[in-house]
């Protein structure tokens, strides 16, 4: 991949109201790259999108596309497209008019792009469906030429708000591998935004993780599942267990009841931390050779494994196992020093469902707008 | 299913007296003289020795014409400005189209004759500030040009209103994504907004058309009289105990506006619909 910064956003900052939408955002994008901006509703993902495609102003900051400062053009100066989230398709042109409005604005000769029309119909596999009109066709449908509308301009950058946030499950996982293929055949750089972390791990080769108008880990997939920078990134991405703890000195520190040997240091003496273990990374043994001893309280099958909590002197783990074990039995809980991530304690709250749903929404409101 | 109905009882009697019987009672006049079936009162205006019924009803429907196109070459903008999420201004201009309806018709139009006077405020105003010699005034009443203004004043909101409510509830997205795939405002407008707005221009045009073509009383303060319309000979020949011509006027305007609402109706589907 060549290291060009494509585009880089220098200190955006962004407010509606009085609520802060984006704080002090810094980012930069490759060329060539899949980037996706995760994070719950409200954090800021869609803002940074819009500002990207120029349908919004930064209050404050740079915004560079190849090097050239690019804040105060209008949207359709800017050589790059978008695939909305409501796909946003001409309700009074057909098929193939959609997906030839940008050639035809741009005065493309009629033959090319007629060639150009066909061939993006062949790539979302729905070749001689140009005469057709945008009602008569499903969701995935509709959304595959969303797509082609905007890749048959052969843009430097795609952006992609929540694109498959309106197919039902299968669909979606088709159209992600579909996308990745996508990218890597045509060689676009895209900005994807999705709250959907399994969506973000699976397509993108960088990662930026958002909360409340701030980036908080920039990262490979890799990188952010197994070392998240904060409990709020440990939680968004996968499952934990988050717990607070005490770390007494350098590679020791004591949580739930017990004291560990873990890899972290740096740390004050007796600093207060949040620990965080992943579920799949506690194994269950005999009560009386676990470092934590405790009860089950319940199991759920989940195809793979089995998910229990267990009760260990008050404080509740997640656990991960292929094995089952009956609620009301006792067992023992191994953790292993490389699998405990010690964490400063952050001033944004955890995630979590509830907090899900209840987050201001102004960003993505505005979308609609 | 049977509560419903009788719920729209009272709406139906209401509908019968006031709608229903006043048409039998035209159809009645229309067709029969002394109980006698008759065409009489048709071929009284077809061939009509004086030359009045034909040229005036081509007239109106001139003049209702000039005056849709006048409104919808004002009202567009207007519904667009209202429409236009950046300025906010739809509460202030609503405000204004529709307080001069509060205000009954034919006052509205005597403060147009206040205006358009040789001695009204329009001359006055241009003589103070010396455009004219003292003395001298424009012709502006009781031209038809004075009716035409009237009539767009007066039908002006029904253009606007309809215009707007689709502009208001066009979704956004759509002007985005023309913007995103290159198209400048002037692009944006021709290629997405004015096409995605034709229903409200239909609607528009309509709603225009038929009070216009039927306009009377405007003609009569407004044009003084000389360019007498449709409408105002339908009310003359009643006033002077016509009845039968008067109510054979009145069926043949009532299949204009039929038929100009088949027109438009085709051509809204037509446009809307174009690959269902």
């Amino acid at each position: 991949m060549e290291q060009h910064k494509l585009i880089e956003l220098k200190g955006i900052c962004k407010q509606y109201d009085s609520t802060k939408v984006l704080e002090n955002m810094n980012l930069y994008i490759l060329k060539n790259e899949f980037i996706t901006l995760l994070g719950p509703s409200g954090c800021g993902k869609t803002t940074t999108l819009r500002i990207i495609a120029g349908f919004e102003q930064a209050d404050e900051g740079e915004l560079y596309f190849n090097d050239t400062e690019i804040s105060a053009l209008p949207p359709y100066k800017r050589n790059l497209n978008t695939v909305f989230q409501k796909y946003a398709l001409f309700p009074h042109l057909s098929v193939g008019e959609n997906i030839a409005f940008g050639l035809k604005i741009k005065k493309v000769p009629k033959a090319e792009i007629h060639k150009r029309v066909e061939e993006m119909l062949e790539l979302i596999d729905l070749p001689g469906y140009g005469k057709r009109s945008i009602d008569s066709l499903s969701g995935g449908q509709q959304q595959r030429i969303a797509i082609a509308r905007a890749v048959v301009n052969k843009p430097e950058v795609l952006l992609l708000d929540e694109p498959l946030g309106a197919l039902d499950l299968k669909m979606r996982k088709e159209m992600q591998l579909e996308l990745k293929r996508m990218q890597q055949q045509l060689g676009i750089t895209f900005v994807y935004v999705t709250h959907d972390q399994e969506e973000a791990l699976t397509m993108s080769d960088t990662i930026v993780v958002m909360a409340k108008g701030k980036i908080q880990q920039i990262g490979t997939p890799e990188s952010i599942y197994n070392e998240p920078k904060n409990s709020f990134v440990a939680d968004f991405i996968g499952e934990s267990n988050i717990i607070e703890g005490i770390m007494h000195a350098d590679l020791d520190v004591s949580f739930g009841g017990a004291r560990f040997e873990c890899e972290d240091k740096g740390f004050c003496k007796n600093e207060p931390v949040d620990v965080v273990v992943r579920p799949e990374d506690i194994y269950l043994v005999d009560p009386e050779k676990g470092m934590l001893a405790g009860t089950v309280l319940s199991t759920l099958f989940k195809g793979v494994h089995y998910e229990m909590l267990i009760d260990c002197s008050g404080y509740q783990w997640l656990i991960q196992d292929t094995q089952c074990r009956e609620p009301g039995s006792e067992v023992g809980l191994f953790i292993r020093p490389h699998d405990i991530h010690i964490m400063k304690k952050s001033d944004i709250p955890i995630y979590s469902e509830e907090m899900y749903e209840d987050l201001p929404d102004a960003a993505e409101d505005n979308t609609n707008a | 299913m049977h509560k419903k109905r009788l719920l729209a009882a009272p709406y139906s009697v209401w509908m019968v007296i006031f709608i229903v019987v006043p048409l039998l009672l035209v159809a009645y006049f229309a067709f029969f003289e002394n109980g006698q079936l008759t065409f009489a009162f048709f071929k009284r205006f077809f061939d009509d020795p004086n030359k009045i019924y034909l040229p005036t009803l081509l007239r109106s429907l001139l003049l209702a014409l000039e005056c849709t196109a006048l409104c919808l070459l004002i009202g567009y903008p207007v519904a667009l400005f209202m429409a236009d999420r950046k300025l906010n201004l739809p509460s202030m201009i609503m405000i204004l189209l529709i307080i001069p309806m509060w205000i009954n018709f034919l006052l509205r139009t005597y403060s147009w004759m206040i205006l358009l006077e040789n001695n009204g405020v329009i001359n006055r105003t241009l003589q103070y500030v010396g455009l004219l010699q003292q003395g001298d005034h424009l012709k502006l009443i009781y031209t038809q040009g004075a009716v035409l203004v009237g009539m767009v004043y007066n039908y002006l909101p029904f253009m606007v209103l309809p215009i707007y409510s689709v502009l208001a509830k066009m979704d956004y997205c759509h002007i985005e994504a023309a913007q995103d795939l290159g198209a400048n405002p002037f692009k944006v407008f021709c290629r997405v907004t004015l096409p995605l707005s034709v229903p409200g221009i239909i609607t528009g045009i309509t709603m225009v058309f038929m009070p216009a073509v039927s306009t009377f009383a405007l003609s009569k303060l407004l044009g003084g009289g000389k360019f007498s319309l449709f409408g105002d000979l339908i009310e003359s020949s009643f006033t002077s105990n016509n009845w039968g011509v008067g109510s054979a006027m009145s069926f043949i305007m009532m299949a204009l506006i039929l038929l100009s609402m088949a027109v438009m109706r085709a051509f809204d589907s037509s446009a809307y619909q174009k690959k269902g």
